[in-house]
């Protein structure tokens, strides 16, 4: 069976602790977590968790299904195979001078990202995407010298109005 | 008019039918045994360590079908519990474990006996609770009970600080629960059904692995029915025995590690495998690569997660056995399958492997078998870890349902006596007989005092062999009989019985095993045998770990195992 990174959205219960539950599942049974992102749903009392997790298919259905069990996981699916938009934002701090500024400004508008603040050694810069598109403009202002970076993990849902 | 967390708790018990409490007491825990003499229906059992409060209420909740409650306090004594839990969890035995915690100005502060209880058993617990709020309190006591006894079973532990417990409210008892993530499939989708019947109908070669699945469903007369209707001969998981009757001509006994000859030739000659309620544990599947390889699958289990969790299953079919089973006989024909039925047979008398060798020792196999004959089946069996259990599983003959009470998944040594003590309490009536090992037996000793105090009149049975006797027999054919470690002094358990008020006697030789138990069984209350067992007696068939269920070795096979399986039994 071939590894592949699958994308799991839960919704769960928004409860003291359910993080933990769910952070405790996966390493209990010995399941990779790549990124695990969660924030509010559109249901009171909700949350939506995005894991992306790596494993063979039966891997990854018996994690889902050992979540499913966990008592204040409501419902999880793997999304992968479905068509699905997928974001991740991330905040790159890159060395900046006077005689690169304006290089970097030039590739952050090419990305359609934006730069969020200006500093005499550095400027800050932020982009949202896929994980490809994150990755390739790291990729290129690696030259300039990247002094700290934060991702938030990938977010996701189906696309069409199936719910 | 308002009440205490504490009374809450003990009224919300009595709602859900509650009637035996093990448990110790302590300081985070004194307000809700302040209120124990308000509730005269709560019978608190006072246990001697923690672990053997979590135990009993196993024992009780496998004893009785309805979860077992145990109680400690903050720190140490929730701690003590884990073991008890890890064990009800691995066993799907339904447990509510209530702990005292620290009050909650206090809670993170590393306060004395501060313990995250909560934190510590989400791995071995079916779902836990910090009570936070004494008006979610009782609300919570009402989902516990329901997570605990509904779908696969499991142990819930409630965390209750204490200045919840002194804290007061109005007390209502939730009419509804309100659990959207919590979903109990109990009939089989009809469809699957179907597809399992039709499998059922075309094979030649079939074979069922009955679990305890059937036991926790209490399916024993639609199990019966099935088997008998298809023609289907039966080898069960350790925890599936006492769910058909073991002399039926269909049951092929135990399967798995210290299966029987007959009943591991069997599974993996089968071209059907039906699983019911069972979890094809390494125990009992041995190495799964080559685990019966011809063989189509059927899994019958109400836990979705256990469907292709360690065997790949050809057909699923999600729900409670019962219901399943019901259903499922109403679309399968009649069937005979002679040749497949007289092939068993043969393996059968090839590998005697309930024969008990010749010998003037007191051989642990003749003093369970003399347990079997003296109570004709009828008597509850539970038993400790190891060689002991190993003896029990194979040489009780359990002709009657729902009568073998054993830790299986996490193989706690110790769990013999509190678990045989919550089991007489929950079925006052039946015969009980604790089937302990010496070493395991000095786990949870002190419970004696337990039984004492409380008049529980369970029958002990020591199989003293004077070493840590599963571990001892590995050493012997694994490790070149370098018995590192494992040989016990120990104490007169006969007299220690004695400082503990109860009668005993010591048995060295065979013919004084009948009158030793029927002594024990005339006595009324407790009474120990300490039997003075052979000590390098071994269980036999043993397949060696990582080798496929064929490869059994019994003594009988020496020469041929060898020359069959390429390994010399000493080379491990």
């Amino acid at each position: 069976m071939t590894v592949t990174k699958h994308t799991l959205v839960a919704l769960v219960e928004d409860k003291p602790g359910v993080l933990n539950r769910v952070a405790s599942l996966f390493r209990r049974r010995a399941f990779n977590i790549e990124s695990l992102a969660v924030g509010g749903s559109e249901h009171p009392g909700l949350s939506r968790m995005t894991i992306v997790a790596i494993g063979d298919a039966a891997q990854v259905e018996q994690v889902r299904k050992q979540l499913e069990k966990l008592i204040n996981v409501v419902k999880v699916s793997d999304i992968t195979e479905g068509d699905m938009v997928t974001r991740e934002l991330a905040l790159i701090k890159v060395k900046a001078t006077a005689s690169t500024r304006s290089e970097i400004m030039q590739i952050v508008s090419i990305f359609r990202a934006s730069i969020v603040d200006v500093a005499p050694g550095s400027v800050t810069v932020e982009v949202t995407g896929d994980e490809n598109k994150v990755n390739s403009l790291l990729g290129l202002l690696r030259d300039f010298g990247i002094k700290e970076v934060s991702r938030t993990g990938r977010i996701a849902l189906t696309r069409g109005g199936r719910s | 008019m308002k009440k205490t967390g504490a009374q809450i708790l003990c009224e919300s018990l009595i709602k859900e039918r509650v009637e035996v409490i093990f448990g110790i007491l302590g300081g985070c825990v004194l307000p809700i045994y302040d209120t124990f003499p308000q509730y005269p229906k709560l019978r608190h059992i006072l246990v001697r360590h923690e672990q053997g409060a979590a135990h009993a209420a196993d024992g009780y909740a496998r004893a009785t079908h309805k979860a077992g409650v145990c109680i400690a306090t903050s720190g140490p004594g929730a701690t003590n519990l884990v073991t008890g839990i890890a064990c009800a969890y691995m066993d799907s035995a339904p447990m509510v474990a209530i702990t005292g915690q620290v009050a909650r100005p206090v809670i993170g502060k590393d306060a004395f006996q501060e313990t995250d209880i909560t934190g510590i058993t989400i791995p071995i617990t079916k779902h836990n609770y910090l009570v936070t709020d004494v008006a979610e309190l009782a609300g919570t006591v009402k989902e516990a009970f329901h997570i605990a006894q509904t779908g696969r079973p499991g142990p819930v532990l409630i965390d209750i600080p204490r200045d919840v417990q002194q804290e007061q409210t109005e007390f209502i008892y939730p009419d509804k629960l309100d659990l959207p993530g919590y979903k109990v499939i109990s009939r089989g989708h009809p469809a699957q059904i179907k597809k399992a019947a039709a499998l059922i109908n075309e094979a030649e070669q079939p074979v069922v692995l009955a679990g305890r699945g059937i036991v926790v469903s209490q399916a024993y007369d639609e199990f019966k029915e099935f088997v008998e209707k298809a023609q289907l001969p039966v080898t069960h998981t350790m925890l599936g025995l006492s769910c058909f009757p073991g002399d039926h001509i269909l049951d092929l006994g135990m399967m798995g590690m210290h299966g029987t000859g007959c009943a591991n030739m069997a599974v993996q000659n089968a071209d059907l495998l039906i699983a019911v309620g069972m979890r094809f544990d390494d125990r009992a599947t041995a190495n799964t690569r080559e685990f019966a390889p011809n063989a189509r699958v059927i899994h019958i289990d109400i836990d979705p997660a256990e469907i292709g969790k360690n065997v790949p299953v050809d057909i699923p079919v999600v729900g409670d056995i019962k219901s399943v089973l019901t259903a499922l006989n109403e679309e399968i024909g009649k069937k005979e399958h002679v040749g497949w039925l007289s092939q068993i047979e043969q393996w059968r008398s090839e590998y005697p492997s309930q024969n008990i060798r010749q010998s003037d020792e007191l051989l642990p196999q003749y003093v369970i078998r003399q347990i079997y004959e003296a109570t004709q089946g009828d008597a509850l069996i539970v038993t400790g870890v190891g060689q002991n259990q190993m003896f029990a599983a194979r040489y009780f003959t359990f002709t009657k349902p729902d009568r073998f009470i054993s830790a299986g998944g996490l193989g706690p040594m110790g769990f013999e006596l509190p678990a045989a003590m919550g089991a007489k309490i929950g079925r006052p009536e039946e015969v009980v007989w604790c089937v302990a090992g010496d070493g395991g037996f000095q786990m949870t000793i002190q419970e004696l005092a337990t039984i004492t105090q409380e008049n529980i009149a369970v029958k002990i049975a020591v199989m003293n062999n004077g070493y840590l006797g599963m571990v001892r027999q590995w050493q012997e054919l694994f490790y070149g009989r370098r018995y590192v470690d494992t040989k016990l002094w120990n104490p007169d358990f006969v007299k220690i019985a004695e400082a503990y008020q109860i009668p005993g006697i010591r048995v060295k030789r065979r013919e004084e095993v009948i009158p030793a138990i029927n002594k024990a069984m005339e006595c009324p209350g407790a009474f120990l045998i300490d039997f003075f067992v052979e000590p390098e007696e071994n269980i036999f068939p043993i397949v060696p770990p990582g080798e496929c269920l064929t490869r059994f070795f019994e003594p009988s096979r020496t020469g041929a195992w060898e020359e069959k399986s390429g390994i010399s039994i000493t080379e491990f």
